[in-house]
């Protein structure tokens, strides 16, 4: 397992654990993230994908282990869009801007519908929005503060592959703007194309840190086969 | 903290459904409550065949009886329907067009005025049923027996006070009327004062002067004793008296409690419902983690939630006594009181639904929770005392205790009425309420993290 210290360090884990009951979520995940990078993690259901992210985001108290957050926010989006599907696209985002206590909530909603190209749509209500705008505005939430860490969990699933298209294409200007972007997928392709590191859990363990060339040279059995055979092949190698 | 409050009112606006509900709920309650009390109980139809002829009047110991003002006081408690034979009496009830029939008999008059008289013979009425549906003819059974113990009873009194004035004319002396005739009555009293005259002139050594002290001695005795006669003769048309006592509660008038009972339910329903669904809604749109990760702190929100709670379930309460004020009177001059029984009656409710929301996280749970909490406690803390076993009553009071609907009726009725029950104890009860439904949701809430 290897960390690309690539520039500045804006966020970093050691030792991190949480346990549900019975079940070990997460058993001792360390690793850091930089400024401008976009960390994909991925792994197979109940890996503990969800609860490193909102430990990250400060939403669950891990039991054991540490984190260092970068001073400010760090943006959060959840899987499912935390929006109020009755109000307005606009007043979405004044609404959290306000419960943000940034001075100046219209402007920081004038600047996310422009990023989120969804100007148009400002007064219509956010229910009758599809579910990849709805994920725009889901995410811009997440940017409201200007974070220097943006967290991702699942941020492209039910999407079409046209949506998809778009998020990423937001999220990656996103990352050319210096914020670092970590982001959970179960898309294990869109991980290699958009991840520029890869952290991949099983079972709350921490497998791999690396590019989806190293996690490629990991699994030499997968041989010439595609990134998700590679992968497939990873997991199963170390007991998954 | 008001961008959340102003948040949810939005939402509401946007919700046309449930605010329309908000509103048509505490109207509706309002109008049919209203209705209730400004109209009374149904009156039983009852058949009416009065065989009495027209302009007979009753006449009783020289006073006249008002037979109109007897039908009129007979048909404000019955539905009267006049019938014109006791065959169309007796088919309107077989046909169930009336529960009962009642039949005044022509000699009705002559024999109630013959209880003045020397020759008494009992006057009857008679009264066909239906008693095909047990709750009616209940009813009407009760009425018709209220109403004839009533006419016995004034009549009693009249035949008292009649054969008072035959007993007060034997002792005293005066006039009496027979046939046309005008006769002196000598009396008890002027008889003894003339004996004793006669008495004095007698030698002393007569024969006569005995028989003539026995006779003075009897017509002295007897005037004393019929003096009483009077009291006497009138507890027999009061047999019994009632003198309550009130031991135990001052209850407010029952229009007052009528009121309270409508504004407790309904600001229970609103409030409750609103709450835990607003709450719950928070999850269902997947906003609270959002929310509580340093945007608004759990107890805040439970705050804003309470706030909204009571800030609308006052609106409509005091909407819904507006709309009832059509109908009774209700004291404005209390307003004061009234607004703090709804403050104190809502936000207990308030933290009571932001329990349920809490726990059950989900509006149609947390919606079905609040209801189906909330309808029982509301009938059970109607269930007065002596009415089921003292064990089961106990259970009633720790359930009355536990919730907010008793404590929050007790405010309202004292808010509303003077009469009712002291404010202090109810609100200080629901304050209680307020800050133990509001550890409860906050538990529930930490359940998350």
């Amino acid at each position: 397992m290897s960390a690309q210290a690539n520039g500045e360090v804006v966020i970093e884990t050691r030792g991190l654990a949480k346990r549900f009951g019975e079940r070990q979520a997460l058993k001792g995940v360390s690793f850091e993230a930089h400024r401008g990078e976009l960390l994909a993690i991925i792994g197979p259901n109940g890996a503990g994908k969800t609860t490193l992210l909102s430990i990250l985001a400060g939403i669950r108290e891990p039991d054991g282990g540490s984190v260092s957050r970068p001073p400010g926010e760090i943006g959060w989006v959840p899987q499912q869009a935390a929006l109020y599907r009755r109000l307005t696209v606009a007043e979405n985002l004044r609404l959290f801007a306000r419960l943000e206590g940034l001075s100046n909530a219209d402007a920081a909603v004038e600047e996310m519908l422009e990023q989120t190209a969804l100007g148009e749509r400002r007064d219509d209500q956010v229910g009758t929005l599809s579910g990849g705008n709805q994920q725009r505005i889901n995410i811009a939430l997440g940017l409201l503060s200007r974070p220097a860490v943006l967290l991702l969990d699942e941020p492209s699933a039910g999407l079409d592959p046209r949506q998809r298209e778009r998020l990423w294409e937001f999220v990656l200007a996103l990352a050319g703007g210096g914020t670092t972007v970590i982001f959970s997928t179960h898309n294990i392709a869109e991980a290699e194309r958009y991840g520029q590191r890869l952290l991949v859990l099983a079972d709350g363990d921490a497998l791999f840190d690396g590019t989806s060339g190293d996690l490629h040279a990991a699994a030499p059995e997968a041989g010439g086969r595609d990134f998700e055979q590679a992968f497939v092949a990873f997991l199963r190698d170390r007991g998954h | 903290m008001r961008w959340l409050f102003l948040k949810d009112l939005q939402i509401l606006r946007r919700s046309p459904l449930v605010t329309v509900l908000l509103v048509l709920y505490p109207v509706a309650i309002a109008v049919l409550i209203g209705f209730a009390l400004s109209r009374g109980p149904e009156k039983p139809r009852v058949a009416f065949l009065n065989e009495v002829p027209a302009g007979a009047p009753l006449v009783l110991g020289g006073a006249q009886f008002d037979l109109t003002g007897a039908k009129s006081e007979l048909c404000s408690r019955l539905d009267c329907v006049p019938v014109s034979s006791e065959a169309q009496a007796r088919q309107m009830v077989e046909s169930g067009d009336a529960l009962a029939a009642l039949i005044l008999p022509p000699d009705l008059v002559t024999r109630l005025e013959s209880l003045g008289g020397l020759n008494p013979t009992q006057p009857t009425v008679r009264v066909l049923v239906n008693e095909e549906d047990p709750v009616k003819a209940g009813l009407v059974n009760d009425r018709i027996d209220s109403l004839v113990t009533q006419a016995n009873l004034r009549i009693s009194k009249e035949v008292s006070r009649i054969s008072a004035s035959y007993l007060t004319l034997l002792t005293r002396g005066g006039t009496f009327n027979l046939l046309g005739q005008t006769l002196d009555i000598l009396g008890l009293r002027s008889s003894e004062r003339i004996l004793r005259g006669v008495r004095s002139e007698l030698p002393a050594d007569s024969s006569m002067g005995g028989a003539l002290d026995k006779v003075i001695q009897f017509a002295r005795l007897a005037s004393q004793n019929l003096d009483q006669a009077q009291p006497l003769l009138t507890s027999i048309a009061h047999p019994i008296e009632v003198q309550k006592e009130v031991v135990s509660g001052s209850p407010p008038s029952l229009d007052a409690f009528a009121i309270a009972v409508a504004a407790t339910v309904t600001l229970m329903f609103v409030t409750v419902l609103l709450v835990a669904g607003s709450l719950a809604l928070e999850w269902e749109e997947n906003a609270y983690p959002r929310l509580v990760r340093g945007l608004v702190g759990r107890t805040a929100l439970l705050a804003e939630k309470v706030g909204l709670g009571v800030a609308l379930s006052l609106a409509v309460t005091l909407l819904m006594l507006a709309g009832l004020s059509l109908f009774v009177d209700i004291h404005w001059g209390r307003l004061p009181a009234i607004v703090a029984a709804v403050l104190a009656g809502g936000a207990a409710f308030a933290a009571f639904g932001a329990a349920i929301g809490a726990s059950a996280r989900e509006v149609r749970a947390s919606s079905l929770l609040a209801f189906m909490i909330s309808l029982p406690i509301a009938f059970v803390s109607l269930v007065e005392s002596g009415t089921v076993s003292p064990g089961l009553f106990d259970v009633i009071k720790v359930i009355r205790a536990v919730f907010p609907f008793d404590a929050a009726l007790d405010a309202i009725s004292g808010g509303l009425d003077a009469s009712g029950p002291a404010l202090g104890l109810p609100l200080l009860h629901l304050a209680i309420l307020v800050v133990a439904y509001g550890l409860v949701a906050r538990l529930a809430l930490r359940r998350l993290a």
